[in-house]
């Protein structure tokens, strides 16, 4: 057996799993599909006392949408929400990237919720859920309910503003209507690794104009990183206005990209720069000069 | 360090057992049910080999605790091929087709394609190989095993119908 010993208990309601977040002091820690946690268990480089296994939490899955946004449970299996037809017609973006993370039998297990929680920075879903404006549901025993948008949520690598005693329970993507064009694009050593370089977003167009922009960067920087400035200089120019390098140009410079065995940090920029000009153009039907 | 009882129906058989709370469902098969056909190489998600059906998916069954799989039904490689021997189609297209030597990745290989062309499903090659990423192989360079999933595909594979019975 790999892992360090620990306590073990499978809660049936969201309330259990709260009262025992609440009274570990810290030194519970969630498991849900276990395709992070299991290995950090195995490398003890995870030591909890008390594992406290969402998976049995009644209604601790499923997606439901209303007019405006898409709430998808925690616990869902990423394999479900990824085969639901009706997800991927309200949620097209959401539907590529869940397909570019890990290996069908790894998809079986883990959870949209774990995914969005653990924060790796080159992970699809937190990234998507930064581009498309979602706000994470938490609950917690003792301070109820709170809501905060993705944006806020990532402070580092897995680092997040959640607290040891709060669980997430849901993600709730806003939605952008049929006629936004989808952008993603995903730069990986084999299919199902971690992005070396990735590209999330959609594009909302009124009239010939950008009318919204939600574009974000997985495997630029310690966080999932929204490209701010080019959403801005997106926003109400005209289609035939937009020159798509020049756009690329000011989504690289909110990035904060890292060198590690992988890929330099150059590299990550000079991709990044190429994949989001031409993703973008693509996107949106402009056609450009050759590089 | 919790202990707990479980039941788990493997292969079609009950099997109880009470495990510490750290012991992996594949450490539960092989050390305590004895289903050494269920290889376990990494141990922490990479490799694939330690993959098994439960309840119809395959999965990784290092990623998950034996105390998760209470009450659930696991098909291990053992419950593939009918009592009397016959091989799991799976099973005859990976011999058909040359998809294995040394056979360490192969449990976890035949596993998933026989997850995903469970009840009639017709997977199409490209799911197939999209579903191997999940799996490494260190011998066969995987040529014989993408044979193998043209064959379950219905596709020609280029080899003799019979090669695997002369060889
Ligand atoms: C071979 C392999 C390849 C992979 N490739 C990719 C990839 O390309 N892209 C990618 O994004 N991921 C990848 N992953 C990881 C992905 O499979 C995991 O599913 C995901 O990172 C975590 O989800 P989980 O449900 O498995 O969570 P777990 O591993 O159970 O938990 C992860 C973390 O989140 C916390 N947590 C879980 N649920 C909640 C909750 N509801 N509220 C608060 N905290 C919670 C846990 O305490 C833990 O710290 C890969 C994994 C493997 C094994
Ligand atoms: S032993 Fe489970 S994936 Fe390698
Ligand atoms: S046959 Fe040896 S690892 Fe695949």
């Amino acid at each position: 057996m790999k892992p360090a010993p620990f306590d073990y208990v499978a809660p049936g309601t969201v309330a259990e799993a709260l009262d025992v977040l609440a009274e570990a002091g810290g030194g519970a820690t969630l498991l849900a599909g276990g395709q992070t946690l299991m290995p950090l268990l195995a490398l003890r480089m995870s030591q909890p006392f008390i594992l406290v296994d969402v998976n049995r939490i009644e209604g601790f899955r499923g997606i439901s949408h209303t007019a405006e946004s898409t709430r998808v449970a925690a616990g869902t299996r990423q394999a479900v929400a990824l085969a639901d037809a009706e997800m991927k017609g309200a949620q097209p973006v959401f539907n590529l990237a869940l397909s570019h993370v890990g290996h069908y039998q790894t998809r079986n297990r883990g959870t949209i919720g774990g995914s969005v929680s653990l924060g790796e920075p080159a992970a699809e879903m937190p990234a998507t859920a930064v581009a498309l404006g979602a706000e994470i549901e938490i609950h917690s025993r003792d301070r109820g309910t709170r809501r905060v948008k993705a944006d806020e949520f990532y402070l580092g690598p897995y680092m997040t503003v959640l607290e040891p005693d709060e669980l997430v329970t849901a993600i709730h993507y806003p939605r952008w209507g049929a006629d936004a064009v989808t952008v993603f694009r995903e730069v990986a050593q084999r299919p199902g690794d971690f992005a070396l370089v990735g590209l999330v977003g959609r594009v909302a167009i009124e009239g010939g104009k950008i009318a919204r922009a939600g574009l974000a960067w997985f495997g630029m920087g310690p966080t999932p990183i929204k490209a701010r400035q080019a959403e801005q200089a997106l926003i109400g120019t005209a289609l035939s206005d937009i020159d798509p390098r020049g756009i690329a140009e000011l989504a690289i410079a909110d990035t904060d990209p890292f060198t590690d065995h992988h890929a330099t940090a150059h590299y990550r920029r000079t991709v990044g720069r190429r994949i989001f000009a031409r993703t973008l153009g693509e996107a949106l039907n402009i056609q450009q000069a050759a590089a | 360090m919790s202990e707990h009882a479980i039941e788990v129906t493997i292969n079609g058989r009950p099997v109880s057992g009470r495990v510490e709370a750290r012991k992996t469902l594949g450490d539960f098969l092989r050390v305590d049910a004895g289903f050494t056909g269920t290889h376990l190489g990494c141990e922490h998600g990479v490799c694939g080999a330690c993959t098994v059906i439960v309840d119809g998916l395959a999965v990784r069954s290092c990623l998950m605790l034996a105390v998760q799989a209470d009450g659930a039904e696991v098909t291990t490689i053992e419950g593939l091929a009918a009592e009397d021997g016959t091989f799991h189609p799976v099973q005859q297209a990976m011999r058909d087709n040359h998809a294995l030597q040394c056979g360490f990745c192969t449990p976890g290989v035949v596993c998933t394609m026989a997850a995903l062309t469970a009840d009639d499903a017709k997977p199409s090659e490209d799911q197939l190989i999209a579903a191997m990423s999940g799996h490494l192989c260190r011998c066969t360079g995987y040529q014989g095993i993408r044979r193998a999933i043209r064959q379950l595909t219905g596709q020609p594979t280029g080899v003799a119908a019979d090669h695997g019975e002369h060889a």
